[in-house]
């Protein structure tokens, strides 16, 4: 299979960026100001992130369609009004997530945000479960840009007027060059900020139009050192098809009112509701300067291992190397002194609550 | 005069008698970005020609710190450890990793010139 390019591939060359391949696209890892300056500009002004290689699954048709898509994600579809968004999972029999993802509520339907490397997997195990009775369209005809940092709003509101107005995981349309564009307010940094869907067509003058008002283009590099000190996972490191929602620490993605109802891996999830789980999600911060990265094996103070990282950087706004990992239940609580085994050191380090870094999100009305 | 010379694994190193600094290349921190931690070899202990004498992190990956040569280890330079970033700035002057008393000044003989070196760097970044 030949290497997929987003619609802004040359506007990444214009800027210097550092191409690589990430889930059969060729995306930008870095810029030519490197990943820590990136990084501090995205958490002091704005940065613009290229996240086309994303999936953007539309699905619409039929009256039935809310309460099937409840059979699938544990998410409180009936509740969620038009242009309100949702994090759930695509889980298996199992409880596992095959993807952790974005749900709106469009006018006709519902948009659903997938990872890269998911989404052709995604839309398949959907359309099945759907019994192929809904339009299902995985719309690769738009592209999708991420702006986010404190001056996202302003930024944003000087090229498209009014989209300062949407409050955090709502969305609706606007228009751009007399072309409509989907805007949400979400994102996946910690900051406030907002994610566009606009055609390919129109993707490279809007985002230099965002250059001209001060944002900058930001990598993979920085996005993933943002995400971790936010403490969000990254699929793939954090998530996959062994861990359950309520191990990932993500209880809260799934809403009272569905834990007795039956969705796909409703029954090992309302078992782990009800019992616990032997291994849980905890941010893990080094008492030295010492990067524990995923992979690294955690032990007690018996020398017993206990668990292992999954995402692990310096993290360039809290000044110290930052670790999320998975531990032995009896191991999570917050200061529970643990070891990581670094190049066959064991280095002291401690359980910590997440985020590593505060949000700065723009809340709603409704609390995600 | 003392003589600079470069290894395949991106160090360089400079000999003034039978002392030894070295560092890693300029060549070297741009293929890593940003370094974030730096660990150095203890002082007083010996290292042999091309095995691991340190360890520099960018904020995306580890990279071991090879020795070009074999020697003692008589100093470490602990401002790149305290500054990492230090490492970026300036990487073939202030921000040298660690000095040795050279064992056997003829391994020097294998590394490459500087001209050799950019030629070589050249290639294998392409």
């Amino acid at each position: 299979m030949s290497i997929k390019k987003t619609s802004l591939n040359n506007l990444h060359i214009k800027y210097g960026a550092k191409l690589v391949e990430f889930a059969g696209y060729q995306m930008p890892i870095q810029y030519k100001d490197g990943i820590i300056q990136e990084h501090k500009y995205t958490r002091s002004r704005s940065g613009i992130f290229d996240v086309s290689h994303m999936g953007q699954l539309f699905i619409s048709g039929g009256d039935d369609l809310t309460n099937d898509l409840e059979k699938i994600f544990p998410a409180d579809l009936k509740k969620l009004k038009t242009n309100q968004s949702k994090y759930s999972f695509l889980m298996n029999n199992k409880g596992g997530i095959q993807d952790d993802l974005i749900i709106t509520k469009t006018s006709d339907g519902f948009l659903i945000i997938l990872n890269a490397a998911c989404k052709y997997n995604d839309y398949e195990v959907i359309k099945s479960k759907l019994d192929n009775q809904y339009k299902l369209n995985l719309d690769e005809s738009l592209s999708l840009i991420a702006l986010q940092g404190p001056e996202a709003k302003n930024v944003l509101n000087k090229v498209i007027p009014g989209c300062d107005s949407l409050k955090f995981m709502n969305g609706n349309n606007y228009v751009y060059k007399n072309e409509k564009v989907y805007i949400t307010r979400s994102g996946y940094t910690g900051e406030d900020g907002f994610e566009i869907s606009i055609k390919h067509s129109d993707a490279e003058t809007f985002v230099e139009s965002l250059i001209e008002n001060g944002s900058k283009l930001i990598g993979l590099g920085a996005r993933d050192t943002l995400r971790m000190e936010a403490g969000l996972c990254l699929y793939g490191n954090d998530l996959d098809n062994d861990t359950s929602p309520i191990e990932a620490n993500l209880k809260w993605a799934i809403p009272k009112s569905r834990i007795e109802t039956e969705f796909v891996g409703s029954e090992v999830l309302k078992n782990q509701f009800q019992s616990g789980v032997k291994k849980l999600r905890v941010g893990i911060k080094p008492d030295s300067k010492v990067i524990a990265r995923g992979n690294t094996k955690i032990y007690n103070d018996k020398n017993q291992e206990i668990g292992k990282v999954t995402s692990g950087t310096f993290g360039p706004s809290v000044e110290h190397p930052i670790a999320m990992g998975y531990v032995d239940n009896s191991y999570s609580t917050v200061n529970t002194k643990i070891f990581l085994e670094v190049r066959g050191k064991k280095i002291p380090a401690n359980i910590c609550n997440l985020p590593f870094y505060k949000k700065n999100y723009v809340k709603g009305e409704i609390n995600v | 005069m003392s003589e600079v010379k470069y290894s395949k694994e991106h160090e360089w190193i400079k000999l003034d008698g039978e002392e030894a600094t070295i560092g890693i290349t300029k060549h070297a921190t741009e293929m890593l970005g940003d370094i974030v931690f730096a660990e150095l070899p203890e002082k007083g202990s010996n290292v042999d020609k091309d095995g691991t004498a340190g360890v520099v992190e960018s904020t995306k990956a580890a990279s071991d710190v090879y020795t070009p040569v074999s020697g003692e280890v008589i100093d470490t330079n602990q401002m790149i450890v305290d500054d990492p970033s230090k490492i970026n700035e300036d990487p073939e002057e202030s921000a040298w990793f660690f000095k040795l008393k050279i064992k056997d000044k003829s391994e020097m003989d294998s590394l490459m010139s500087k001209e050799e070196y950019d030629k070589f760097a050249k290639e294998t970044s392409a």
